[in-house]
């Protein structure tokens, strides 16, 4: 089959690619540009591992054809850090024992990363329902609550 | 194996590309790149269009017009529409809410279609480019559609006159046991001028509770008024049995719900009342 052309900024940097026509974002992130982070759990939308930031929006990459992505400025945990530094919401993850097998745990970030773009002080029920499309197995949910209000009062610390 | 996505700028050509066998329109993906990634054969390639049109909101002397490719999330921030937020956020997670499109909820079968519920207690008018359609007529008909539906259309109720529930065992996000809608006018002395109440869940897709309507009719919004609408409000249901509840479930609290939606006694549930 004729391959496609796909062009989008991830994490501030150019990428295009040839794809298949039909590839999900989340296959052409992984297998072909060679960002892991999204991870896939279950390729129905249920799990939200795979969640990316796309245009400043929660996504989920493995429903998204990576052709609709064109021009898109797509972000994932990978590119959170700077210069070796985590991201406030990596270091409370790690701090609050938020991440066990880890396997969620960039979809997490992801969710709650566009939580405190749009609302740096969310109450608890804010960071509940930011969450809410994603799915933990082994952590449990209140350390990764707990690590989200966190990451949000160190940002707010930092801003003052 | 892969799919091919074909886009297009307008409807007409889009409409065109699906004749083809095995093509499927792609809205937001949520139920169509889910069926092709579970391994539906059926589904050999995706058409879209882009016509601006199927974007867009406006809202204007009281209509309402919600171009098909509309996401849920664009529905629940959009200021004059705060009466359907309600039902938009009904709809998934938020990273779903970000994706799923108004054009995909027409077609979602049980137990999905939350945000369709209102649309029909609404009595929106669905349109395509070949025309429009009532939307209890498309739903009837919707199996066999194979035209691009480009928006729906409905005049926006007064202030406190439309109600949403959904239920669901998963906080804040889940699938509906059920789901309820309902456009209620009352006269002056507080009786029922007109009722439209629709049920998501209690049917393969989203069905009015007819019987319940008309037993409203004159009566007052207290328990015993309600009470002859609850008495019939399974009537002509048909619900399924699903991982979420049985149909034997279903139908023993649709009429709770109902009961509930009706006597305003939801939380956050804004009534004229
Ligand atoms: C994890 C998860 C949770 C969900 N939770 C809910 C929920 O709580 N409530 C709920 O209602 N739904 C839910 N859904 C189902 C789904 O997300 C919604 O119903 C959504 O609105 C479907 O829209 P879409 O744009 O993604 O549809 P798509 O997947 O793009 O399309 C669905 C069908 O509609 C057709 N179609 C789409 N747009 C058009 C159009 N403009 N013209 C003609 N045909 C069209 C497609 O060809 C396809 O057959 C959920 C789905 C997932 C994966
Ligand atoms: S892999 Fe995308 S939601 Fe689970
Ligand atoms: S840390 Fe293992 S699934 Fe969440």
């Amino acid at each position: 089959m004729a391959k496609v052309p796909v062009q989008f900024t991830l994490n501030g940097a150019e990428k295009a690619e040839f794809i298949d026509s039909g590839t999900t974002l989340l296959h052409a992130l992984r297998d072909k540009i060679g960002d892991t982070s999204p991870k896939g759990g279950c390729h129905q939308g249920t799990c939200g591992a795979c969640s990316v930031i796309i245009d400043g929006e929660l996504r989920l990459s493995c429903l998204t054809l990576a052709e609709t992505c064109n021009g898109a400025a797509i972000t994932t945990t990978s590119g959170l850090s700077e210069g070796g530094v985590l991201h406030p919401l990596q270091r409370a993850f790690l701090d609050a024992f938020a991440t066990q097998c880890g396997f969620c745990t960039p979809g997490m970030i992801m969710a709650a990363k566009v939580l405190l773009d749009h609302t740096p002080n969310p109450s608890r029920d804010e960071v509940v329902e930011a969450l809410s499309g994603n799915i933990c197995r082994c952590t449990g949910y209140e350390p990764i609550i707990q690590a989200v209000l966190t990451a949000a009062r160190s940002n707010s610390q930092n801003a003052a | 194996m892969a799919l091919a996505l074909q886009t297009f700028s307008t409807v007409k050509d889009a409409n065109a590309a699906l004749k083809a066998t095995g093509t499927r329109y792609l809205g937001g993906g949520t139920l169509v790149v889910r069926a092709a990634n579970e391994g539906d054969v059926s589904i050999s390639s995706f058409v879209r269009s882009t016509e601006p049109s199927q974007s867009a909101i406006t809202v204007s002397g009281g209509t309402v017009r919600i171009g098909a490719s509309v996401t849920m999330a664009a529905i629940a921030r959009h200021p004059d529409l705060g009466t359907l937020t309600r039902a938009a956020r009904a709809v998934g997670g938020p990273a779903i809410r970000n994706m799923a499109t108004v054009g995909g909820n027409l077609f979602a079968p049980t137990p999905y279609g939350d945000f369709t519920v209102a649309l029909l207690a609404l009595d929106a008018t669905v349109s395509t480019d070949g025309g429009d359609l009532p939307i209890e007529t498309f739903l009837a008909k919707r199996d066999g559609s194979h035209a691009i539906v480009t928006s729906v259309g409905f005049a926006l109720p007064p202030q406190g006159g439309f109600r949403f529930l959904k239920v669901s065992r998963i906080k804040p996000k889940g699938i509906s046991v059920l789901s309820i809608a309902a456009v209620l006018e009352q006269a002056a002395d507080g009786t029922v001028s007109a009722a439209r109440i629709a049920l998501g869940c209690m049917a393969d897709r989203p069905m009015r509770a007819k019987a319940a309507e008309k037993a409203l009719l004159g009566r007052k919004l207290t328990s015993d008024g309600i009470a002859p609408a609850l008495a019939v409000a399974s009537e002509g249901t048909s619900p399924t049995t699903d991982p979420i509840a049985s149909a034997w479930y279903r139908a023993q609290v649709l009429p709770v719900h109902l009961g509930r939606l009706l006597l305003g006694q939801v939380a956050g549930m804004e009534t004229k009342a």
